[in-house]
């Protein structure tokens, strides 16, 4: 009888103590942000002014829509490495289609309005064509996307000769708000990345498609046979991701006015470790987008103070950013042993 | 079945073998060996390449020209041995890098084949037998007198490093010692790739960091072009901008006459040009052209800026 109760009351104990570990999990990544910034303000003194924080932010912003779109599809036990080079192809398009178009469209908000609607479209279609050779073509996403990341780029380098795409001068003024303008005091940039954060989270938790997307993630078969459209929800990951895509290259735009064959080079590389950091399993099946958005932050946190300080040879960069992104995921423990 | 198709298709290479060979023959071959287009610099090199070749072909017919261009070391050396294997009398070279590339090179000259190295050298000196160049410590040194011309008492400037490569540290370390002793500080060094985007973060972090900012040395003019979009959402005056290598948009605001840019450096890709159309002399005209030559790095400034415009390039 004692034996009972006494594992009885073990158990509990156990209970109570898994609870908080599972807590300090989920935190991990705001935890690293949270020291990340204590850090930064320690060793620069213009590392918390308004200005510099509002810089990071907002250049964090591109990739961290990207890897928005980048939770859906990892989610899904996906993979997506063609977003950087897409990213170049959709602004270099955009904006030539926009430089062609000034006749049609004029040189006011209705052209950046073409311009952004144009993007979108690409950026879904490139999506499209990724999520319909995964599944349909039934070709691994790694070898799919590492072909159209090839293509994206050498498509984009195509049509720039080797150089920059650039916009016209008379359109500049008209998309320059889009990354330099602020509302209320907030840049552009960050309003969209944090509407676009909210409802990719409530969509990820809240909605149908957001439970499938992590029932596929978990155990694609068992999502089969519970009646769950496995094809559509996989390429319409793969679709989002592409939306995300045209929405970070309509922000990117605006801050040089032109495309390179530089352009977006490794963000797939930011855009999955932001992922990765901020929770999302790699193998699919549970996704955070708040985390991945705290990802970035630390990705952008990291050059920040590395830019503000000259305490660390500038030769050494990459390894402090590796370092920092292992101990980032060690913070939050081996998510299969949780 | 499956032999007779084999048959079928070795023929059938055969075929296209001899074909092609009757098809080649031209006086000489040569083979361009050049960094595919990965940023604006190498970008230009290209469309120059290709420009050049063109104009080359149509002057000589009877010259055969192979272009290739890689993203890699290790894909240029591969290049180069398939190069000599389709037997090339001449071939230029800018190597990715000069260690990887030297015993390849060497073993095309042992082939007999004329060796012209553009712009990076080899680890081993005297395997070519033409060397057309920029002068990269020139280059670093050209940016050194602006800043100390441009300010006589003194100054703070801030500089952004290129690829970290053995040319952007040859380029610095001649900046360096062509500062000391100078009343020019510099407030730090950070890596900005010869990148647009990079220089434009580079450039926000370094004015968020230093109050005061004269001058900044953005390493080319890929970066030069970020860190002005930096400054003017920062809205800081009286920041002098300098790039380098000549590319096409920064010297139209050079030549307009600009607050931030007032001056360039020049090494611009168009060194290809010179080193494609002297060993086409070679073989069309058999005029002697061993030797070196070390193009200037002139500053460019207002007043000659129209001397190096290419409104159509794509550098």
């Amino acid at each position: 009888m004692s034996d009972i109760s006494a594992t009885h009351v073990g158990s509990t104990g156990a209970t109570g103590d898994k609870k908080a570990l599972k807590l300090v999990e989920a935190a991990g990544p705001l935890l690293a942000l949270i020291i990340l910034m204590i850090i930064g303000s320690l060793m620069s003194s213009s590392f918390l002014g308004a200005e510099n924080l509002s810089n990071v932010f907002t250049r964090s912003a591109i990739i961290g829509i990207i890897a928005i779109g980048a939770t859906f599809v990892i989610t899904a036990d996906g993979l997506d490495l063609s977003v950087g080079s897409l990213s170049a192809l959709v602004a270099g398009v955009a904006i030539m289609v926009m430089n062609k178009a000034t006749g049609s469209f004029g040189t006011g908000w209705l052209l950046v309005a073409a311009g952004i609607v144009f993007s979108l479209l690409l950026g879904a279609a490139a999506g499209f064509f990724n999520g319909a050779m995964i599944v349909k073509g039934r070709v691994e996403a790694f070898i799919v996307t590492l072909g159209t990341m090839g293509v994206f780029r050498s498509v984009l380098t195509w049509l720039s000769d080797g150089g920059s795409i650039s916009l016209d001068f008379s359109l500049r003024d008209a998309v320059r708000p889009i990354y330099y303008g602020s509302v209320g005091g907030i840049a552009v940039p960050i309003l969209v990345l944090i509407a676009i954060a909210v409802t990719a989270e409530i969509v990820l938790r809240r909605t149908r498609f957001g439970r499938h997307v992590a029932a596929i993630g978990s155990n694609r078969h068992v999502a089969l046979y519970s009646a769950i459209p496995v094809d559509r929800v996989r390429i319409l990951t793969y679709v989002i991701q592409g939306l995300c895509v045209g929405i970070a290259s309509v922000i990117y735009v605006p801050r040089l006015g032109a495309a390179t064959p530089s352009t977006g080079l490794m963000w797939e590389l930011e855009a999955i470790a932001s992922v990765i950091i901020g929770g999302t399993a790699l193998g699919g099946g549970f996704g955070r987008v708040w985390g991945t958005v705290v990802g970035v932050l630390i990705l952008g946190f990291i050059s920040n103070i590395l830019n503000l300080t000259g305490f660390i040879s500038p030769y050494l960069n990459g390894a402090v950013q590796g370092a920092i992104i292992v101990i980032a995921v060690l913070l939050q423990r081996d998510r299969s042993q949780g | 079945m499956f032999s007779k198709i084999r048959n079928l298709v070795a023929a059938g290479g055969l075929v296209l073998a001899t074909m092609s060979g009757s098809a080649l023959a031209a006086d000489a071959t040569i083979g361009i060996s050049i960094p595919a287009a990965d940023h604006g610099w190498t970008g230009g090199l290209v469309y120059h390449t290709k420009r050049t070749v063109e104009a080359m072909k149509k002057a000589f017919p009877n010259i055969d020209f192979v272009v290739v261009t890689s993203s890699s070391a290790t894909q240029q050396v591969n290049d180069i041995e398939d190069l000599i294997s389709r037997k090339i009398n001449g071939l230029i070279v800018l190597p990715q890098e000069s260690d990887p590339l030297t015993e390849p090179v060497k073993a095309a000259k042992a082939k007999g084949v004329f060796i012209t190295v553009v712009d990076r050298g080899l680890a081993e000196k005297n395997i070519e037998d033409l060397y057309v160049g920029g002068d990269n410590p020139q280059y670093g040194t050209a940016a050194a007198e602006y800043f100390k011309k441009k300010f006589p008492d003194g100054a703070k400037i801030v500089v952004m490093r290129g690829i970290p490569t053995a040319i952007d540290n040859i380029r610095i370390e001649a900046f360096q010692n062509a500062l000391k002793d100078s009343k020019i500080e510099v407030l730090d060094m950070q890596y900005a790739n010869w990148n647009p985007d990079k220089g434009f973060e580079v450039m926000q972090d370094y004015l968020q960091r230093f109050p005061k900012i004269d001058g900044v040395w953005a390493g080319d003019d890929d970066a030069a072009l970020g860190a002005i979009e930096a400054i003017k959402q920062a809205d800081r005056k009286g920041v002098a901008v300098l790039g380098g290598s000549g590319m096409n948009k920064v010297i139209k605001l050079v030549k307009d006459g600009n607050d931030m840019v007032d001056a360039d450096i020049f090494y611009p890709p168009t060194l290809i040009i010179p080193a494609i159309e002297l060993v086409t002399m070679k073989f069309a005209t058999q005029a002697p052209i061993n030797g070196r030559y070390v193009l200037g790095s002139p500053l460019i400034t207002k007043d000659n800026a129209s001397e190096y415009y290419f409104p159509d390039a794509p550098y």
